[in-house]
């Protein structure tokens, strides 16, 4: 049974048509990312999916009482607001000082628990966020583009923790990246989403395109070859009648 | 001992303070300070209305309050920007309110006492009623804490922790309406603001977590009730502004503090 089963659905702005008639699923322990280009409505899926949005139609089935994680793309604390490390780690969730520890610990960030969040530098603030994260233990972890404002060793370092994590809580992960090398090692399936599922496989199909591999390394954003490249090739689950219509 | 005016006029201060404080910093840290200001100044229009139907000025100020926070809320991302709607609602309905007083005849009525408060006028009733408004706003926002900072620091995270932000900030709407309410007699629709966000601002620089924050506004507050009568009494000058001043005071002594503090380590 799937954690999160998403049909038919279709996101609305006002007049303005988002997603439409989108169509996936979520089983336990899967990596799955969602890469497209900008306003494609790979942030309005994760909303969805958390309930943040309300689908226009089509509906989303949460597994009954799935303990979701959320690692929000960008985190604004007002500096206004004073609060540390540990309690941060408190926010949603009783849990105790050891599994605050293990937390950090996990997340790669062991000795932050006394510091204030303001004090913290980004990649930090990023493990923080990922280890408040896993602190209740969520079958299915949320991660909004959570490397953004890193610089390349450094998303390189998040994800590598990120792997390890699901290989020590055996959690899902459903993430929205830039970032292509990402995608290529660590995803079980990428999921190519423009208004709607232009695409979805495993990463192996999409790195036996001669465009990505043009593309790869050179930087231009990996989710812009990751689009183009499903033009000429034929994956399972494609759909092209809207890129016409568009 | 509640025969003596004085002591009432300070019980009555403190009870608002301690209402005040963990509200003032929820508004802080969302930088609702103008949501605050209008919601206070649209109750003059509560009180010009319960004098008409005499009614109580709490339930008269208490009910445009909210209406006012409500549609606010409700109208904001629908077409105006927060500030606009704030600019509109909060004046027109001070204006509306001050006209209304005008063609109120037959009773002599000192305006002076709902813009700026009548502290020293605070009867056993009022005090009832303050200590209640109070005890519920501290109640409501011990209950919803954790939400409200969750809320406050991402919507994301609360919908992800299953609970509906926009819940929070009606909560938080109808603390502010019951705050405001029990606040006017203490302070007047013009200052209530200033007790809502000086306290919280001065306790900043001295805390190290939302909950100390809280905490410590809520004395400075209380020590500003306590201070502010004291020299109102002994200089004559009006009470309600009298603790404001003695709040500021506070805010620029520990702001300072905290600069000092901060350069040095």
């Amino acid at each position: 049974m799937p954690l999160v089963s998403v049909e038919g659905l279709s996101v609305r702005y006002g007049a303005n048509t988002v997603l439409h008639h989108v169509d996936m699923t979520i089983e336990p322990g899967e990596i799955v990312t969602i890469v497209g280009p900008n306003g494609s409505g790979k942030t309005s899926l994760l909303r969805a999916i958390i309930g943040a949005t309300q689908p226009a139609a089509g509906q989303i089935s949460r597994q009954q009482g799935l303990k979701i994680g959320y690692v929000p793309q960008k985190l604004h604390i007002d500096p206004t607001l004073p609060i540390t490390v540990g309690r941060f780690m408190r926010l949603t969730d009783r849990v105790s000082h050891r599994q605050c520890m293990d937390a950090l610990e996990s997340a790669g960030v062991p000795d932050l628990l006394k510091r204030q969040m303001s004090q913290l530098s980004g990649g930090q603030f990023q493990r923080v966020l990922l280890a408040r994260a896993l602190i209740n233990r969520p079958a299915l972890l949320l991660l909004d583009e959570a490397t953004q404002g890193l610089d390349q060793p450094g998303s390189a370092a998040f994800y590598r923790q990120i792997e390890a994590v699901r290989h020590e809580a055996g959690c899902a992960i459903l993430m929205i990246s830039h970032e292509l090398h990402v995608v290529m090692s660590a995803s079980d399936r990428v999921i190519c989403l423009n208004g709607h599922v232009c695409c979805e496989g495993s990463p192996a199909v999409v790195a036996s395109a001669p465009e990505y591999r043009a593309l790869f390394g050179t930087g231009t954003g990996g989710a812009l070859a990751l689009y183009r490249h499903d033009h000429d090739h034929d994956h399972d689950h494609c759909d092209h009648s809207q890129d016409a219509a568009e | 001992m509640l025969d003596d005016f004085m002591t009432r006029a300070t019980l009555a201060g403190i009870g608002v303070a301690f209402a005040a404080a963990p509200l003032g910093c929820l508004v802080v840290w969302r930088r609702m300070a103008d949501f605050g200001d209008a919601t206070a100044h649209a109750a003059i229009l509560g009180v010009a209305l319960s004098l008409a139907f005499q009614i109580s000025i709490f339930t008269g100020a208490l009910v445009v309050a909210l209406i006012m926070a409500l549609t606010v809320t409700f109208l904001t991302g629908r077409g105006y920007a927060m500030d606009t709607l704030l600019g509109v609602m909060a004046h027109s309905a001070l204006a509306f309110g001050l006209v209304a007083v005008s063609f109120l005849s037959g009773v002599r009525i000192d305006l002076m006492a709902y813009l700026f408060g009548d502290i020293l006028a605070v009867s056993r009733t009022d005090l009832i009623v303050i200590w209640g408004g109070a005890a519920l706003v501290v109640a409501l926002i011990t209950w919803r804490w954790s939400q409200l900072l969750t809320a406050t620091l991402n919507e994301e995270l609360a919908y992800a922790s299953g609970f509906d932000p926009k819940r929070e900030q009606l909560i938080l709407t109808l603390a502010l309406a019951v705050t405001v309410a029990v606040a006017i007699k203490v302070v007047g629709v013009l200052l209530i603001a200033a007790m809502l966000i000086i306290p919280a601002a001065a306790a900043r620089s001295l805390a190290r977590s939302p909950e100390s924050m809280a905490l410590i506004a809520a004395a400075i507050g209380a020590f500003s009730a306590i201070a502010g009568l004291r020299s109102a009494y002994m200089f004559d000058t009006p009470a309600g502004p009298s603790i404001v001043c003695v709040a500021a005071i506070l805010f620029a002594f520990f702001s300072l503090a905290g600069w000092n503090a901060n350069r040095t380590s």
